[in-house]
């Protein structure tokens, strides 16, 4: 875990009583809402569209059980007893009270959280694996790298006004798990011919408005060259990238206009300038970070019993996966459980979380941007302990990876941005999909929601993406499919019309019956089906032989 | 003129959604607002919401239809939802109307 120096204790101090200096002017009328939203936002404090709402990170998903407590005693206290677990590896609450938020944050500061970085035209908190430093395939923890960013990156004054927000996604593993391809700037660790390890730079990813993958810039990039050759890409893209519309404003777009060989071109020259003179980062600060991050002290010689129980069975085949130790497994907690709001978890299954976490989990939690609770290192041994003490707290819903397992954005519920609702339609998708049977029958299959075109809900990358609009007055839900988040990402396609709230579920059970229909046997998943027969079975399934077909809605 | 409108803005103090009444006050039932049935009355309406910046946030215009009890009703699914609250939690308005 990573600690605060002095130097972040003092400067997250700081901000709090600036801000609580904020809040009172505003409170007394001394500052208008002009004047105070920019510093509100900057905090992480957003007016939703029935209160407001607490936005806090969460660096690399990564938490201890005493910060998890901590945010179940702020769910308490100050909001309505649960929180949100986001597609950002950020936890909103959703009903805070204006005047208690310098708390809030006073309280997030005892546990060295924030809500910083949140927001605005600034590098964002840098997002990783949720199963870093614990997964089988992993080259490196990429949460050290992350770190390295953060603190190269916070405050540095090239960089605090740059063109668009920007977001920077690290993978430790070959396998994606951070959607890296889906960011501004995505690192992949691979190795070299010699086995060293480094890391595959990718631009230009994005979703929202125009959603695009990220190319690969450099094939491979030594470790050691990683902060002058990011200062690179970001010093090219605010000398270039524009400022004359906002929709246009994303490195993306920059790719796409100037074309990756050249931006890459340009890269590679701002490269060459710029490592001469970069002063490398005080090689103890990086041991530092490094050790921060250290793995546990793990157990060993420890006796594992083979798993009868049927449900605990199931269980593991869903929820749990390889951990780079044999003798230990990485657990995914699902907070999707039937007819449930994805990613909200109580304040008592928080305490729970935390309770777990400190008795099987050497004290190591992860949000993973599936907005599900992560238990990175479990010993084998304890997994049947684990499993009835999330039982006992309603959060052994044993269906990761499958159909009700489903990425939904606040949408209309909460979002002042929304065009629609979100969560009511994977609460009913979930509910008609109740049977586990059948979920395992249909086997892996993401479903992922957006209540509007900014796609917190990843749907561009969902192998069934759900895309809620205001079309006259009535919401409208548009399907797209064979979207991917991993590293085979792909953007998924638009399969015609829309449908409306009514007709969405049912669109969707047809979808999944035409796969089961048409897939070769029960080891090609969803995705791989329509790689291999393409849009017409589903179109068909969708719209029959109604005329408008392909008509765009 | 369109449609009668009302004013409407979020609470400064807890963000809740507030609506102008008759008497100039501020009430969280939408059935409550006073209605401006021309697009004079509607500007005055919102000025009057604007000079209070120190107990709302963002107030605006909004379109109305008329029930058979002369009250407002929403015109629209956004605004139907903001009167109410979140439809997967039962802790939002709904809870207390
Ligand atoms: S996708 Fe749109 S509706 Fe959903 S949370 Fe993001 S901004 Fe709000």
């Amino acid at each position: 875990m990573y600690a605060y120096t002095d130097f972040d204790q003092a400067f997250v101090r700081e901000r709090v009583d600036a801000f609580r200096d904020q809040v009172a002017r505003r409170i007394n009328g001394s500052l208008t809402e002009d004047e105070f939203k920019p510093h509100r936002l900057m905090n992480g404090l957003y007016l939703q569209l029935h209160a407001y709402m607490l936005r806090v990170a969460i660096p690399y998903g990564t938490l201890d059980g005493r910060q998890m407590r901590q945010l179940a005693m702020i769910a308490d206290r100050w909001d309505k007893g649960y929180g949100h677990f986001t597609t950002r590896q950020n936890i909103q609450f959703n009903w805070p009270k204006l005047a208690d938020t310098p708390a809030m944050l006073d309280a997030l500061a005892d546990v060295e959280m924030h809500a910083i970085q949140t927001s605005g035209n600034c590098i964002r908190n840098v997002t990783s694996d949720h199963f870093a430093g614990a997964a089988a395939d992993e080259i490196e923890d990429p949460r050290p790298t992350a770190e390295l960013i953060r603190q190269w990156s916070t405050d540095h004054p090239e960089f605090l006004y740059l063109p668009r927000k920007f977001k920077i996604a690290v993978t430790g593993s070959p396998n994606d798990r951070a959607a890296a391809k889906a960011h501004d700037i995505g690192l992949r660790m691979v190795r070299d011919d010699i086995g060293a390890p480094g890391y595959e730079v990718l631009v230009g990813g994005g979703l929202g408005r125009t959603p695009m993958i990220a190319r690969v810039v450099r094939a491979f990039l030594p470790k050691a060259d990683l902060l002058p050759y990011l200062e690179a890409i970001l010093h090219v893209y605010n000398l270039e990238g524009r400022r004359d519309n906002k929709y246009k404003a994303r490195i993306k777009i920059l790719a796409h206009e100037t074309g990756i060989d050249e931006l890459r071109t340009r890269i590679e020259a701002a490269f060459e300038r710029i490592r001469g003179d970069f002063t490398a980062p005080d090689p103890a600060t990086v041991a530092r970070i490094q050790g921060s991050f250290a793995a546990p002290d793990f157990a060993t010689d420890r006796e594992i019993p083979t798993i009868a129980d049927p449900a605990l069975r199931s269980w593991v085949d869903t929820n749990v996966a390889d951990h780079r130790r044999a003798d230990h497994a990485m657990v995914t907690v699902s907070l999707k459980p039937i007819g449930g709001t994805p990613g909200d978890a109580t304040s008592d299954q928080m305490r729970a979380l935390a309770e777990i976490a400190e008795t099987y989990a050497y004290d190591e939690l992860r949000i993973s941007h599936e907005q599900n609770v992560v238990l990175p290192h479990v010993h084998r041994a304890d997994l049947p302990a684990v499993y009835a003490a999330l039982r006992e707290a309603g959060l052994h819903t044993a269906n990761v990876g499958l159909v009700s397992d489903i990425i939904a954005c606040p949408g209309m519920d909460y979002c002042a941005l929304a065009t629609a609702r979100s969560i009511p339609i994977a609460q009913e998708i979930s509910t008609a999909f109740e049977d586990i049977r059948r979920q395992r029958d249909i086997g892996e299959l993401k479903i992922k929601i957006s209540g509007c075109i900014n796609a917190c809900g990843h749907h561009h990358v969902g192998h069934i993406g759900i895309l809620g609009l205001d079309r006259a007055g009535v919401e409208t839900y548009q399907i797209t499919l064979g979207g991917d988040a991993t590293e085979t990402a792909a953007i998924g396609e638009r399969t015609g019309r829309g449908f409306s709230y009514e007709e969405i579920v049912p669109a969707v059970e047809r979808l999944v019956d035409a796969y089961l229909e048409v897939r070769e046997d029960e080891t090609e998943t969803f995705l791989e089906t329509y790689r291999r027969v393409g849009m017409t079975p589903f179109k068909d399934a969708l719209y029959g032989s109604e005329e408008e077909v392909g008509r765009a809605a | 003129m369109s449609k009668p409108q009302i004013v409407t803005a979020n609470n400064l103090m807890d963000g809740d959604v507030v609506y102008l009444t008759e008497d100039g006050e501020w009430s969280r039932r939408l059935s409550e607002a006073t209605i401006a049935l021309t697009d004079q009355q509607a500007k005055a309406l919102l000025a009057e919401a604007q000079a209070q910046p120190h107990r709302l946030v963002g107030p605006y215009l909004t379109a109305v239809e008329i029930g058979d009890d002369g009250r407002p009703r929403p015109a629209h699914f956004r605004e139907a939802f903001r009167a109410t609250g979140p439809s997967n939690r039962f802790h939002g308005k709904q809870a207390e109307l």
